[in-house]
């Protein structure tokens, strides 16, 4: 979707504030709101996609006026109604509906450890076969998908080189749906900075992009 | 507390199902979790603990310090970054693909995330504010060395610099240039001396004053 989470070259932010010794989390319930995403999770109930699905689905006014751990909140309600785990009902009264069973927590504090190190890899052993090779000069597709989608718009129509074939990977934009995993070859893609931007760019500089198969089509 | 039928409580056009304050919306939420058994608020605590205390970026100082004191382990850590992370123990959530990027005298790499904030958390630890920031997120691919120049580094004309927008699930390292002078130093001396802000990319290894002449 063309939400206000695609950033990359927009104008007007602001400037880049910094924080000596910041703490890693700020104050506790910024703690326990990733806390609660992580452990949640550990479920299964959704993926990686889906929940960044989420994120770009709060209003943009809301978006930018949230920090990043304020959006994890309703990121995790909406998958948390969405996937059936609770209910609007519950959310109104804080309470579990009545006669609900109660569940047995799918992460425990000794599974944290082994959960934090092997995380969720999205590499997938599928034989499919590249479309592109290394070398090879692309175009990113000019796409506007309402769902989600990692093409972003700054590349879109862009004229790039295959640098390097990463193997394939799950595909965030049907995965995010929750239609497959339709897995494919993920291409780190070189832009030159010109080809963004323009005469303002370096002519030396670059940006590279991890594009998947179905994001780009032959120059 | 969890009694939200106050008087003038309005059902109809509420969406905001828990309290606008972030800290009590969070309690709420955990709270209701906890009540359904769906979470463990010990995991919670031990996630907390896991990311304030052992994963930071002192992890990945020490990925540099190995590869600057040792040729074998670089050329590893260059071809298969996972895999040469995974050697010193760090590896998994949101560093399950990692690829090692070299700044050198005429190439400088930068690490963002314009879609979100993906970064390297076994190796880094999580994000600073800045690095999730929108001024951040929209400038690092548009204006790197206006930025750079901002974060106190200038950067040559005759330096290509390199931006990597992580947009998929590799998440990416800058291997920073060692500093000249630091040969006499041990591994663990140059571990100390690398930067969170280096291995994005905003910043450069240095020698601390004190040691310049040496």
């Amino acid at each position: 979707m063309n939400g206000v989470h695609d950033m990359g070259g927009m104008h007007g932010m602001g400037p880049i504030q910094h924080e000596k010794d910041e703490p890693v989390f700020h104050a506790r319930w910024e703690g326990r709101i990733f806390a609660l995403t992580q452990a949640m999770r550990a479920w299964g109930k959704w993926n990686i996609d889906a929940s960044r699905y989420e994120r770009e689905l709060i209003p943009p006014a809301e978006y930018l006026r949230m920090s990043y751990y304020e959006r994890n909140v309703p990121r995790l309600i909406g998958l948390l109604v969405k996937t059936g785990m609770v209910t609007l009902a519950e959310l109104e009264t804080g309470r579990p509906a009545p006669r609900s069973p109660k569940a047995a927590s799918a992460l425990t504090a000794e599974g944290v450890p082994s959960t934090v190190r092997s995380g969720s890899p999205t590499s997938r052993n599928a034989a499919v076969a590249p479309r592109f090779k290394a070398g090879q000069r692309v175009r990113a597709r000019n796409m506007h998908p309402t769902g989600h989608t990692r093409l972003p718009r700054y590349t879109r129509g862009k004229l790039g080189t295959i640098e390097r074939d990463h193997g394939v990977y799950v595909f965030p934009d049907t995965n995010a749906r929750f239609a497959g995993e339709n897995p494919q070859h993920v291409y780190s893609v070189r832009f030159a900075a010109r080809e963004l931007w323009g005469e303002q760019a370096s002519v030396r500089d670059a940006v590279y992009v991890d594009l998947w198969d179905d994001y780009l089509e032959p120059a | 507390m969890h009694e939200h039928d106050a008087p003038g409580h309005d059902h109809g056009h509420d969406h905001q199902v828990v309290p606008s304050d972030p800290a009590l919306r969070v309690k709420s939420l955990e709270s209701l979790l906890v009540e359904k058994g769906l979470v463990d608020p010990a995991a919670l605590d031990a996630l907390i603990d896991m990311y304030e205390h052992k994963i930071g970026p002192r992890n990945g100082a020490r990925v540099v310090a190995r590869a600057w004191v040792d040729p074998a382990y670089k050329a590893r850590l260059l071809a298969d970054g996972t895999a040469a992370i995974a050697e010193l123990g760090y590896g998994g959530t949101q560093g399950e693909h990692m690829v090692v990027v070299e700044n050198t005298p005429k190439v400088h790499n930068l690490i963002v995330c314009t879609l979100c904030s993906c970064y390297p958390w076994p190796v880094l630890g999580l994000p600073p504010v800045w690095y999730k920031s929108a001024p951040y997120r929209s400038r690092a691919v548009i204006d790197p060395r206006g930025m750079l120049c901002e974060f106190g580094l200038e950067l040559p004309d005759d330096v290509e610099v390199r931006v990597w927008d992580s947009t998929a699930e590799l998440r990416y390292l800058v291997l920073p240039e060692r500093p000249a002078g630091s040969a006499g130093l041990s591994e663990e001396a140059l571990a100390a001396l690398v930067s969170r802000n280096a291995m994005v990319g905003v910043a450069k290894v240095t020698l601390p004053r004190a040691g310049a002449r040496a």
